[in-house]
Formats: structure tokens, sequence, C-alpha cells
């Protein structure tokens, strides 16, 4: 188990810079997430970590040494890559085995070595096979059994889960979650699907064009966004333009009708203000022809239905501008297209950011 | 009114189809016909002279057939010392043209791909430039440095620029048939220094990239007569020469067995070509799986 201290760490390539000033620290047997779209630095800074890739300018600590300039075969990390990374001249324990043989372990603890973490991996029984011989999840399973067998300081994860079909993906970042946890080991782990990041982190920092946009627990990430970029690439979020009217009113939309916040927002009242509301803070409800929605409920019309399984998400036409909510897909089969409905949004679901 | 139009049109469409039938066979068995006729075609053109040269290298007399110019060449010392000779050469310059190309296009692959086009375009350069042209220019060295004639090893040497394209070829196919770059990295993050990925990792798997061009430089050694006649080196195609030149039946002999050492090595790269494609086509398979 080590820390993990990356200060000020700038990466240029040429005219383009791909990380300026990344600062993260990853304490002692956590997992941290750099999630965020293509291009937006997350690998180069994993790269960096790794040793792969020298950077621009900054400091990169482990346990308080500065490990830059050190060759990557001699960082002491493992590294489980996205592209299927097993050496095709060997079998899966040889794989295991090779980083130990390298460092002159002996045989017998070698084998034993292997043998654990192929068991660990739930691939004992595949031990002999070469990688052809092996799905795309228990190839990675067997480079996740790689990247751990030389008992590394710091684990660090490409996207190891973007070749695999859904369900494998499910069950391996689930299999990666247990082994983390189990041996206690710091990890860095690269993606760009917001779903494995919030399913498998401990923290997760939001990258966008070389810079660090927020970094927090999971739950923080999602229902606190600190800026536009983490709120529409977290999750799916309605953004309104709004005023404040008061600490705890704001005015949205175009119709300009307010709306109780409960958040401590520190916006002064005139200032305008980007108001946030996720798909599962909004309650629909059928109104009657003629009956008007009662107080603080806002108006709207179905417009369309997406299928999601347990939930359906609905795209309305409202009072407070075009928005999608999600509802209980029983509750859904009440409300088709063209069904007036009463809008109702809770107030603790209401973000605000400054405009 | 509407059901017998409707059955006139089905039977007419039946008639059709019936039509069609066998026009479609009679359309395939034509082009049967003639894909067999251009394959025996084709092979009359290589087989006619071979049969016939291997039946005057037979011939002992009228009507008489053996092996006596076979045996001929065989007990020539010429035929062994030369034979012996080149094959040494080959296997040198396999060594050198590997040891050299290797761990270059290797580099090239994993530091510095923008190269790449610049080694294509290197490694054509004895294609464009015929052998007469090398051995002018190379003669030029020889004036400066007379002493490097006093060796036949010098002939290796020029036998890896000659092997060039065909070596650099072979292993660029070979190195772009795997990840070079990630298994590099991988091995590096498990500990493994920069040569030991190379000895451990990348060579492994480049071996019937190695073999394939070990065996297309040994077959143009094997054969390669301008650059040895000129600089006075006794090479096995020297003496294929020489014989062609003097005996008519033992050089007919000679030619078969030239053919069959360059037809035995074809033959060991097509079964490696075979053992490759088996070995490749797994880890594709398994992706997405």
């Amino acid at each position: 188990m080590a820390r993990l201290d990356l200060k000020h760490i700038q990466k240029q390539f040429d005219q383009v810079t791909a990380l300026s000033e990344l600062s993260l620290e990853v304490a002692s047997g956590e997992l941290v997430s750099l999630l965020g779209p293509s291009g937006c630095g997350k690998t180069t800074a994993l790269r960096i970590v790794a040793g792969f890739e020298q950077p621009t300018a900054g400091e990169l600590l482990v346990d308080g040494n500065d490990v830059i300039g050190v060759p990557a075969s001699k960082r002491n990390m493992g590294m489980v890559f996205q592209a299927y990374s097993l050496f095709p001249n060997m079998t899966a324990k040889q794989n295991v085995e090779f980083g130990l043989r390298m460092r002159k372990v002996a045989r017998d603890k070698t084998r034993k070595r292997a043998d654990e973490l192929l068991e660990m991996v739930g691939l004992a029984t595949r031990s002999a096979r070469y990688p052809h011989e092996l799905s795309g999840g228990q190839q990675q399973r067997v480079a996740l059994a790689r990247a751990l067998a030389i008992e590394p300081a710091i684990l660090l994860l490409d996207e190891p889960l973007s070749a695999l079909d859904a369900k494998v993906r499910v069950e391996l970042r689930q299999e990666i979650r247990r082994v983390q946890t189990e041996l206690g080991i710091t990890t860095l782990y690269v993606t760009h699907d917001q779903e494995e990041a919030l399913s498998i982190s401990d923290r997760i920092a939001v990258m966008s064009e070389g810079n660090l946009e927020q970094i927090g627990a999971p739950a923080d990430i999602y229902r606190s966004p600190r800026t536009e970029f983490v709120a529409n690439f977290v999750g799916l979020m309605n953004g309104f333009e709004g005023l404040m009217h008061a600490d705890d009113v704001v005015a949205v939309g175009k119709s300009g009708r307010p709306m109780h916040v409960t958040q401590d927002h520190g916006h002064a009242s005139g200032e305008k203000v980007l108001v946030l509301i996720r798909p599962e803070s909004i309650d629909l409800e059928e109104l009657r022809d003629g009956v008007a929605p009662p107080e603080g409920v806002f108006e709207g019309e179905v417009l369309m239905h997406t299928f999601l399984g347990s939930v359906t998400r609905v795209a309305l036409a409202s009072d407070l501008g075009d928005l999608v909510a999600d509802v209980p897909s029983i509750r859904a089969l009440t409300m088709p297209p063209e069904t007036r409905v009463g809008v109702h949004v809770e107030a603790a679901g209401i973000r605000l950011l400054p405009r | 009114m509407g059901v017998p139009s409707t059955r006139t049109a089905q039977m007419a469409a039946m008639t059709t189809v019936g039509d069609d039938k066998p026009k479609k066979v009679r359309k395939r068995h034509k082009m049967r016909f003639w894909t067999y006729f251009w394959l025996i075609m084709a092979a009359l053109y290589f087989l006619v002279p071979l049969y016939s040269t291997l039946q005057f290298s037979l011939e002992t007399g009228q009507h008489a057939y053996g092996f006596k110019w076979y045996l001929q060449i065989f007990r020539d010392p010429m035929f062994r010392t030369t034979f012996l000779f080149s094959l040494r050469l080959a296997v040198e310059t396999v060594i050198i043209g590997l040891a050299l190309m290797v761990p270059t296009v290797y580099w090239v692959h994993l530091r510095l791909p923008r190269v790449r086009p610049v080694m294509d375009l290197i490694s054509i350069l004895p294609f464009v430039v015929p052998p007469v042209a090398l051995v002018v220019g190379l003669s030029g060295v020889f004036n400066l440095m007379p002493w490097l004639l006093a060796n036949s090893q010098i002939l290796a040497f020029i036998y890896v620029i000659l092997a060039l394209p065909f070596t650099y070829r072979s292993l660029d196919a070979g190195m772009r048939a795997i990840n070079v770059k990630t298994l590099t990295e991988a091995a590096q993050s498990v500990g493994a220094p920069g040569w030991k990925t190379l000895l451990f990792v990348i060579l492994p798997n480049m071996r019937t990239a190695m073999l394939g061009a070990a065996f297309l430089t040994l077959a143009i050694v094997m054969g390669e007569y301008t650059i040895s006649s000129l600089l006075l080196f006794n090479t096995f195609a020297v003496y294929i020469y020489y014989i062609g030149n003097t005996e008519a039946q033992p050089a007919a002999a000679l030619a078969i067995i030239s053919f069959a050492l360059t037809w035995g090595t074809m033959m060991c790269l097509f079964f490696l070509a075979k053992t490759r494609g088996r070995a490749s086509s797994g880890p594709t398979a398994a992706v997405g799986r």
C-alpha cells in the first residue's frame, strides 16, 4: 500500500496541452477513478504515473518520494491495459509468473503465487490456456492477476473493461473492486464510463480538457456537481436559466415561476444562476382536463417515452422548459404522449450553479 | 377474374424459375470449365519445361534413364564446396541481417513510428539499385580498403543489403501483427527491462516473421550470381552458371537440384504461414467474447 501524489503535473505534446497543472492525492488503499471524455488527459495522467510518459512539469510522489525519472520497470506499479496485453507466447499461468521471474523470485514461490492469484480471479482451471484460448473477460482477469503478482505499490487500470460486452463488464468491475478491497491496494482507475466510475470508486476525479473539474465521493459528484461540465457529464441533468429572488427562492425558465431551494448555495438575490435538476428528482402526476395544477406544481405535456426497464424516461414540454423525468415504468403507462401532467420538483433535488 | 389471372401469374413465375435453374447450372459449369482450363494451361506452362529438364537430366543414353548426371554433380567436389560456401554465407547473412534489423524495426515501431515511411523507402532501395551498380559503388570502398576483399565474409555484409527488402518487410509485418507497444509496456510494468522485454516477449512472438525473413534471405543468397562473380568469389550460383556453360546434362541435373532446394524453402515458408495463420486466428476470435 502506498500513497500517491500528483502535484501540478503538466504535459505538453508539441502544441497540444494534454494536462495543465493536475494535482491529485490518492490515499493508501483508496480507489480513485479518473473520469472524463476522450482526450481529456486521463490516460496521459495514468501513463505519467506508470512511467510511460514524462511530464513537462510537476512532481509525482509515491509515499513522498519523487519517482519522475524512475523507469517504468522499476516503479513497482502493476498495470492493466485497455487492449488485450497478455503475452501470446505464454500460458495464463506463465503470464502471471512473468513479473516474478523478472524479479528472480524462487520458482516454487512464483508458482504458488501464480496459482493463488489465478484462483483469486476465478481462472485456476484455465491456467494452462494460451491467451487466444481465453475470452476477452478471462484475458483481462489474467492481466489483473499478472499486475497483482508483483505486489505492486500502486495498481493502474486503463479502461480495462472497454473492450468487453456489457454483462462481462459489470461482472468484472465488481471483481476488480472485490480484489482491490481484499488486498487494500492503492488504485488509479481510468474510465470514460460514468456508471463504472460511480459503482467502484472511493472517489472520482472528473477531468475535462486537461483539467481536474471536480474530485469527490461518487454520491457527491452525482448529487452536487460543482461545474456545468460535471453536471452534464455525470448522469443526466435538466438545466434551466434562473434568477435568485430570495435566499431560498429562484425564478426558473422563461415563465419565471418561483421554486424553493434548500441547497446552501451562497447566491445573492438578483443573481443569475443555472438551475440543475436530475430526472429522478421530478415527479409527474396526471392532470384532469380543466383542472389547474396545485400550488408549487408546474404544468407539462408528455412528448415521448423511452423505456429503460424499471424506469421510463419521459420527455416533457413544461412551464420550466423542455425536460426529462424518470418515472417508474408502471406509472408511465398511465401517461402516454400528449397527456397533460403536473410536474413536481423536489426542493432537495435542485442544484444551483453560478451563471 | 382475379383468381385465373393470379394463377397465370404464378404459372408464369414458375416457368421463369424453371427456366432459370438450368441456365444457372450451365453458367456454373461453363465457369468451372474455364477455371480448370486456365489452371491446366498455367500448370503446363511451368511443368512442361521442368519435365523436359528433368527428363534430359535423367537421360543417360538413347531410351536409357538413370541418375548418372546427378551422381556426377554430387561427386564433384566443387558442388559440395560452393554449396557449403553459399550456405555458410546465407547463414551469416541471416544472423547479421536479423541482429541488425530486429532491434531496428522494434525501435521504429515502439518509439519512432513516424520514421516508418523512411524505413519503407530505404528498404526498397536494393530493388531500385541493380546489383551491378552496387558492386561499382562498393569498388570505391574496396579501393580504399583492399583488405576487405581478402575475406569472403564481406559477401555476407553485402548480401544483408540485398536481402534488406525481404528482411525488413517480413519483420515489419510480424511487428504489425502483434501489439508491440502494449506488450512492451505490459512487460515493463511488471519489471522487465528493455532487453528482457525484447528477448522474452517480443522475439518469441516474432518467430514466424524471423523464420520467414531467414528463408527468403537463404533463397536470395543461394541464387545470387552478379555480385559474387564480379567480386570473383566462387559461390553456388557461379558454379551453376559454370556448369551450365560447359556440360549440358549435368547442368540440367543441377537445375533440378537447385529447383528442389528452392522448392523446399518455399514449402517451409508455406507451412510456417499456415501455422502463423492458425496462431493469429486466436486473439481475433477472442475479441468481444
